[in-house]
């Protein structure tokens, strides 16, 4: 083999290795696994915790209040749609509900970890060029690389479940929270973020008072996307245990079973209808509402003008 | 320019601001061999922005700064409360160096010592008027009950009274304006800086605010200063104006010294259309009694219009077309000089007649 190098085509003579290398982070996830153990622990308890309490919820109170979220969210109109895609979801099986139950605790678990690390990252890329450069290729990786590559070091290092199965939905679902967070930020009219020095603010305070603010409609647009792509994920991540609609799908897949995927696939479709349509609706801006404040309108509108009549 | 008598509130020495990477090294190269500015863009590939501007502003002054777009007047005003950094050069307010504070002290000095106008308005889009016009009280901390008088106050001050709870984008340009400039008011700021308040407004609204404005003015007596485009408005507005071009301040003098003794032709062509009526005084264009007498012997001036040498060409003009005698201009009761129908027509083109001849 050695006297066979060309250098037309020099590739294939070369072995860097880097495969062995990499399994090598591998020998050296699952000899430190122990260490992981707590971590997982503590996270799989929140995420059993959120799933219990959406369990416990009889399906009709459920209805209604993810029905009433949507008024309030995004105004009388998306009720209805929100309401029937929510039955349409509960009549595809018997078991469908609580099968969707599980999928929405792993999706919200998975969407407030990208929050907790997306925004701050976002914020920073937008105020550094130099941090923007640095995490722009780590974000396209994230968005690109195929899910598979990473699932296999993610079981190794802290095993098959729901922990897990946050962790590969955070590594896709992250970016467009990041990258629309960045982008809100450096939309802000500059004019006002000077009058904002002008008149003696902080950074601090131009931040909390100016920036977020003015950002907030698109940086929910990124939120959305967020919650859109957590759910695309939810089929790849029942292949490392983690239960719902996504599993049915993956189960119906291996027997062949037409009428089971279309349970498992229609049900992913319902809910993300009806996250779309509830986070959409955040990302309207004041003067779309006519200015009113939130609790101003939807539900919580007609409780407090309630409660005013009544004092 | 120096007069002792008069308190100076703002006082800009030797400002330069120069864009750029390499513009320390380029403000060494000014200083030592005083480049010129095509040398400096050529070696440093750097922009002078303001070249060693100086001036000083007395307490209840309003000073225009008069220039062209791009004549670096924008960038100077903000070198008052630092919002650009200088490359050479200092401020100094009320006796305190600006470029030596800290950002604590920066920021107090912005918050409560300066208010500022932006043509651009740059009202915050979420904040009611109320909320904007008491920001920069709410980033001291002031309490809500203040903030809420305050705002009444400043409101009020700019009839926008029952708008309070408006968005900016509910309000028409000019009353965005309106509470811009309550805005700047609202803290009670010694200094006003007014950044082409009124250029982005159409004609009748700008000269209804500069109305405003004066008004204000008058009644609040601040240390203003206000950048324009604009000749008219700065001979209408204020009280000295100091010509820009290309990052010079060229000239600096009254309205009536601009617009009589230009500097140079660039002035000179700049205040060439500007009517004469209301700015140039009877003193300027008056031939001393003496000469005149001697010149056309002596005068029966007892039928004559008699007018004072503060009087503007305006005055004499109301008096001159009732008569087909020259005015008699008199101070505190004594004949001082003569002003010809000549005199006054030239005065008037802008040309002094019959003054020197």
């Amino acid at each position: 083999m050695e006297s066979s190098f060309n250098w037309l085509n020099p590739f294939a003579a070369v072995d860097l290795g880097i495969g062995a290398w990499a399994d090598g982070i591998k020998q050296w996830a699952i000899s430190n696994r122990e260490m992981i153990q707590p971590i997982k622990r503590f996270f799989d308890g929140v995420i059993v915790g959120i799933e219990g309490a959406l369990q416990a919820v009889p399906p009709m109170v459920m209805l209604a209040i993810l029905g009433l979220i949507a008024w309030q969210t995004a105004g009388r109109r998306a009720v209805w749609v929100v309401v029937a895609c929510l039955a349409i979801l509960g009549f595809l099986a018997p078991e469908a509900w609580g099968l969707a139950m599980t999928t929405l605790a792993i999706v919200i678990s998975s969407v407030i970890l990208c929050v907790l690390i997306g925004l701050p990252m976002g914020v920073l890329a937008g105020k550094s060029d130099r941090f923007e450069g640095a995490i722009r290729p780590v974000l396209d990786t994230m968005q690109t690389i195929p899910a598979f590559v990473y699932l296999v070091p993610v079981v190794m290092m802290i095993g098959i479940g729901n922990v897990s199965g946050v962790i590969v939905t955070i590594i896709f679902a992250l970016p467009p929270l990041v990258r629309l967070t960045s982008l809100g930020i450096r939309g802000v009219n500059p004019a006002v973020v000077e009058a904002a020095r002008a008149f003696g603010a902080t950074p601090g305070q131009i931040l909390r008072k100016v920036e977020l603010p003015l950002a907030t409609p698109t940086i929910l647009a990124g939120l959305n996307q967020t919650i859109m792509l957590s759910l695309s994920m939810v089929v790849i991540a029942s292949m490392i245990s983690v239960k719902g609609l996504g599993n049915e799908v993956l189960r119906a897949m291996g027997r062949l079973d037409a009428g089971k995927a279309i349970v498992g696939g229609l049900g992913i479709v319902m809910l993300a209808i009806v996250l779309d349509r509830i986070t959409q609706g955040l990302g309207r801006s004041g003067r779309d509402r006519g200015h009113k404040p939130w609790w101003q309108t939807g539900p919580v509108g007609v409780i407090a003008h309630l409660l005013g009549k009544t004092n | 320019m120096v007069e002792p008598r008069r308190e100076d509130v703002i006082r800009c020495e030797g400002i330069w601001k120069i864009f750029g990477d390499k513009a320390q090294q380029a403000m060494e190269a000014v200083r030592k061999d005083g480049l010129s500015k095509r040398e400096i863009h050529d070696r440093f590939d750097c922009v002078v922005g303001v070249q060693d501007a100086s001036f000083s502003v007395g307490r209840g002054e309003i000073f225009c700064i008069m220039g062209l777009s791009g004549s670096g007047k924008s960038t100077l005003i903000r070198h008052i409360n630092r919002l650009i950094e200088p490359t050479s050069g200092n401020v100094i307010i009320e006796g305190q160096n600006v470029n030596a504070m800290n950002p604590r002290e920066l920021r107090a000095l912005r918050a409560e010592k300066i208010g500022m106008v932006f043509q651009s308005m740059a009202l915050m889009p979420h904040r009611t008027v109320r909320d904007n016009v008491v920001f920069s009280l709410e980033v001291r901390g002031v309490s809500e009950a203040k903030r809420a008088e305050v705002a009444a106050r400043a409101i009020a001050a700019v009839d926008l009274t029952g708008w309070e709870n408006r968005y900016p984008d509910e309000l028409s340009g000019g009353m965005q304006q309106r509470v811009g400039l309550a805005r700047a008011i609202a803290a009670d700021p010694t200094i006003l800086l007014m950044d082409e308040p009124f250029s982005a407004l159409d004609p009748l609204i700008r000269r209804q605010l500069q109305g405003t404005f004066m008004e204000l003015s008058a009644e609040l007596h601040k240390t203003t200063v206000f950048i324009t485009h604009d000749l008219d408005e700065a001979i209408r507005i204020g009280d000295r104006i100091a010509i820009m071009k290309d990052g010079v301040l060229v000239q600096i003098g009254t309205p009536e010294e601009i617009v009589t003794r230009p500097a140079d032709a660039y002035v000179a062509e700049f205040v060439a259309g500007i009517s004469k009526l209301d700015l140039v005084t009877a003193a300027r264009i008056m031939q001393p009694l003496g000469q005149y007498e001697q010149e056309n012997g002596p005068q029966d001036h007892a039928a004559w219009p008699v007018a004072k040498p503060g009087d503007k060409l305006n005055e004499l003009v109301d008096l001159a077309v009732n008569t087909d005698h020259p005015i008699l201009i008199a101070a505190e009761g004594q004949p001082v000089g003569v002003v010809s129908k000549r005199a006054l027509l030239r005065g008037i083109q802008g040309r002094e007649e019959g003054k020197a001849a």
